[in-house]
């Protein structure tokens, strides 16, 4: 703050005082004469014959705004107000954010330090840990995922025992730490609306779905030309790549012959943002113990 | 007090001398920070919103976004713990209005860039209770079917340089260009995806 408004901030405020107390205490006593009976003291104002009286402020009312200017005074002396002067008390909004989270670390950090040595196997059965990882869960990732972690039309069940990426309690904290994109690219161009069609019936016959048997054949071919690098020969699917298996009948897009043409057409390409610039490395690493724990068998979870 | 009916006769004295007493607060607490460094200095890396992201924020501005939701983390722990770093005046120099609201029916905005995907942003906006059954949020669907022609960018980013954001006059030239076509949608989510992305802080 410049020296200027440093004075401009201090002389402002102080005259502001002086001037309200002023007014308070030259008004305070304005009857014309002290002789007359208090109750028939008059201001000397009159207005078409009509006398004002002196109505002075009930004493415990002037003595209120008196003790504001006591206020007023303290404050400014211990709080920042007067210009660059930081008060007494040395207070500032950061410096208030700080302590508290610095006395909140002192609470938990032995917490979440604990936990963090954890592996994350041992963690997804410790209920008191799973009680954290639920609330983390529900801040951070129930909007996509759901709040029971079953997840929504493009945005992954976790308790399905599928798995894009992984299950192991590697792959999913490395999902939760740098994110994933997937990278299914559109085929209408290549296959043509045709070849759409019978890939998506040969699609259905992986997963034992009703298809059309003979543009399954033709659609064999266009898969084993074109999506087998991904989903594998076999259509189960190939988790370095995040590429699903076709073959157990679930489906992050929908399994009707309409939605699998639609991803076939135009690629499907979901994003998981990475949580390690957002989110601290303890909370990451409950966090993917929760997750893990979501596909535990219910007795351990 | 004595010349006190000076001041009661006299309707111009008084009107005067009503505009000193209510003055105060003002020229202290809001005329120095026009003129403060923490105030008016943008912070490191702060650009001016690119052509999308801009057309994103008047659709924010029309729908009433900033009605239900803040763009203000306060510097208070349980804030910081959800939202991320609390918010500084140098981010929002360039914001002509700023959208920092004063209610919060929905959860603060200032720090929701990258926290979501592009996918997620438009499922939500399209019916928010696909994705969070127990949302009260409005449903923006026609964000779809609205495509922007672009205009008024142009127009918009220049009135928006007299008020002392720096667009180079290349950037204005290709503006109209950049947004034409485009649906509201795409433009809204653009501008979501890039807010308080410049200061991190690990929740």
């Amino acid at each position: 703050m410049s020296i200027f408004w440093n004075f401009w901030i201090i002389g402002l405020t102080l005259t502001n005082l002086a001037l309200l107390l002023w007014v308070l205490l030259a008004n305070r006593k304005v009857a014309v004469s002290d002789d007359d009976a208090p109750e028939n003291r008059t201001t000397g104002h009159i207005y078409d014959g009509i006398e004002e009286y002196d109505n002075p402020l009930p004493s415990w009312w002037f003595k209120m705004f008196l003790a504001s200017f006591v206020f007023a005074a303290a404050y400014l002396a211990i709080y920042p107000g007067l210009g660059s002067f930081k008060g007494l008390a040395g207070w500032t909004q950061v410096n208030q954010l700080e302590g508290e989270q610095q006395k909140a670390d002192e609470l938990y950090s032995e917490q979440f330090g604990m936990y963090n040595a954890m592996p994350i196997e041992e963690l997804a059965r410790d209920s008191d840990a799973m009680k954290m990882g639920l609330r983390l869960f529900a801040n951070n990732c129930a909007v996509c995922h759901g709040a029971d972690g079953g997840g929504n039309y493009g945005f992954p069940n976790l308790t399905d025992h599928d798995w894009l990426y992984g299950g192991e309690p590697a792959a999913i904290k490395q999902t939760i730490n740098a994110g994933r994109t997937g990278a299914m690219p559109g085929w209408a161009a290549i296959l043509g609306e045709d070849g759409i069609r019978e890939t998506t019936e040969y699609v259905l016959s992986l997963s034992d779905r009703d298809h059309d048997a003979e543009l399954a054949v033709a659609g064999a071919k266009h898969f084993a030309q074109n999506c087998v690098a991904c989903h594998s020969a076999d259509g189960k699917g190939n988790q370095m790549m995040g590429a699903p298996n076709l073959t157990d009948d679930i489906w992050l897009y929908g399994g009707e012959p309409q939605d699998i043409r639609q991803s076939l057409r135009e690629g499907r390409n979901g994003v998981m943002p990475a949580q390690q610039e957002l989110l601290k490395e303890s909370r990451i690493h409950l966090l993917a113990a929760y997750v893990f724990s979501l596909s535990l068998p219910l007795d351990e979870q | 007090m004595k010349g006190h009916d000076l001041v009661e006769k006299n309707i111009g004295l008084m009107t005067i001398l009503i505009i000193v007493a209510i003055s105060f607060g003002g020229l202290v607490e809001i005329v120095p920070q026009f003129f403060l460094k923490e105030t008016t200095e943008p912070i490191a890396g702060l650009k001016p919103l690119g052509a999308v992201e801009l057309e994103g924020r008047d659709i924010y501005i029309r729908e009433g976004c900033h009605v239900c939701h803040t763009q203000m983390v306060r510097p208070l722990r349980a804030e910081v713990e959800r939202y991320g770093h609390y918010s500084v005046a140098g981010e929002s120099v360039y914001e002509h209005p700023f959208l920092w609201g004063s209610k919060r029916t929905g959860p603060d905005l200032a720090r929701v860039g990258g926290r979501y995907s592009d996918d997620w942003h438009k499922v939500h906006l399209f019916n928010p209770r696909l994705v969070v059954p127990e949302s009260n949020m409005p449903e923006f669907p026609w964000l779809y079917d609205n495509k922007l022609d672009g205009k008024y960018t142009a127009a918009k980013m220049r009135a928006l340089r007299k008020v002392g954001v720096p667009y180079t006059d290349e950037i204005i030239e290709g503006a109209g260009d950049k947004v034409r076509g485009m649906t509201e949608m795409d433009a809204l989510v653009a501008y979501l995806q890039q807010l308080g992305t410049l200061l991190k802080e690990k929740r």
